[in-house]
């Protein structure tokens, strides 16, 4: 093998690495939340809400986690548009994922959410909490707090599916490699060093989930 | 030209998933050598080998599939290597299942008790045979259920292979879309097709999970 690899050409597009970068990190964090929340709302409608929605949200969940998130997100961002629903690329692509996301948070909260004994809310409603307390306390706390593992390293899982995105050509990271690839037809340089680009993030990720977990889910008892 | 999206496409799409199956089949076959190695790497008794096994998966699970796919397919030209969409295909989910294949399976061997290995040895076999007859045995009725699972996520992200040109059900998608162009009909199809393959799959790793439950 007498390949000299060149990085310089690489390095002197770093601009467009940093803004591909950015819209990772944007897209990552927004999708994290509303994946979060999708979870929350859609495990509690699973598991405590009334039979009409419970169903749905189970369809739901079984048609996203059965189909692969590149057909979901070309059904959004190419097909929409001929029912007359138009996104750009990035809007689309956060869309997709956050419906991705939200799909596997359910599965993996409603499974923290039936672990919880049913003593426990009996324990909590016969102290007197409320409704919104006891959800909050006895159940939602502890069950996140058990599944935390599972759905931190989903997220970090989504973290790098967001690369997929640069198919509906969202400039994230991986848009931008495929641009200074067909600029500098350095590829084997340009996909090496994006793909060790989403190793520190996935590393800086599972670093800021381990602290977040101590933050939230570690504190001494008596401080509760 | 643009002509109508007919039954005919339908069945295009259908024949498509037959290179669906077989990128799985090729992913799971690879994906199991190097993961059942990793799993014995991680459990091994050298300190080093461990390292590798652990530095291997958390550089796999810590990069996109797609950058493997990319490198392999336009990398290995560098080195001399005539790719193909199948031969880059094939390594680079090799590689990615591999990885996840041997964390399932690690803790599969890992929740097998010590002292079963204990008992092999005592009865004078090697670390071979306590591998072979004692500890994979029990380690298989574990892992069946979570390797199902994973299954099913190595069936949605052979869709990735498309951006490489590996004509599979994405592709055969995103080609009929190009001359019918009725991308909402056509990825609707693409998506029902995979929900065809991968629902009865998730079933049957959640009915052999809760029967797992159930007999211990």
């Amino acid at each position: 093998m007498n390949y000299t690899f060149q990085f310089r050409d690489v390095f002197a597009a770093s601009d467009l690495l940093l803004d591909g970068l950015l819209l990772t990190l944007e897209l990552s964090i927004v999708t994290m939340m509303s994946g979060l929340i999708i979870g929350i709302s859609g495990a509690a409608a699973r598991v405590y809400g009334p039979g009409w929605l419970r169903r749905p949200v189970a369809v739901y969940v079984e048609a996203i986690r059965n189909t692969p998130l590149i057909v979901q997100l070309f059904l959004i961002f190419f097909g929409l548009p001929s029912a007359g629903i138009k996104f750009d690329a990035a809007t689309a692509a956060m869309l997709a994922l956050s419906i991705n996301l939200g799909a596997y948070s359910i599965e993996i909260i409603r499974a923290g959410l039936e672990a919880i004994p049913r003593s426990q809310i009996e324990a909590g409603q016969s102290l007197g909490l409320s409704g919104p307390q006891i959800f909050r306390y006895v159940i939602i706390f502890p069950a996140l707090k058990l599944m935390y593992p599972a759905l931190a390293s989903q997220f970090v899982l989504l973290m790098l599916a967001t690369s997929v995105v640069s198919q509906i050509s969202a400039q994230d990271l991986f848009h931008m490699a495929s641009i200074i690839q067909s600029r500098t037809f350095r590829d084997f340089e340009v996909y090496i060093l994006v793909a060790a680009a989403y190793l520190v993030l996935a590393l800086v990720f599972r670093l800021l989930f381990a602290a977040l977990y101590q933050l939230v889910f570690a504190r001494p008892k008596s401080s509760r | 030209m643009i002509r109508d999206f007919t039954l005919n496409d339908v069945l295009y799409l259908v024949a498509a998933m037959r290179w669906t199956l077989a990128l799985t089949a090729i992913a799971f076959i690879g994906g199991g050598i190097v993961g059942l190695s990793v799993a014995l790497l991680r459990v091994s008794a050298m300190a080093p080998l461990r390292w590798i096994g652990t530095v291997y998966v958390h550089v796999v699970q810590g990069t996109p599939l797609l950058a493997w796919l990319f490198v392999f397919f336009f990398g290995l030209s560098i080195v001399g290597v005539e790719v193909s969409p199948w031969i880059a295909a094939a390594a680079a989910y090799s590689i990615y299942a591999g990885a996840f294949l041997g964390e399932i399976w690690r803790g599969c061997l890992q929740a097998i008790p010590k002292t079963q290995w204990e008992a092999g040895a005592s009865l004078g076999l090697g670390i071979g045979a306590q591998l072979r007859c004692i500890i994979i045995p029990q380690a298989v009725r574990l892992g069946i259920p979570p390797t199902v699972g994973f299954l099913v996520q190595l069936i949605k992200n052979t869709s990735l292979a498309a951006v490489i040109g590996f004509v599979e059900l994405t592709r055969e998608g995103q080609l009929t879309t190009a001359v019918t162009f009725r991308p909402f009909t056509v990825y609707l199809t693409v998506a029902a097709l995979y929900f065809a393959l991968c629902f009865p799959l998730t079933q049957v790793s959640r009915r052999l999970e809760r029967r797992l439950h159930v007999a211990r």
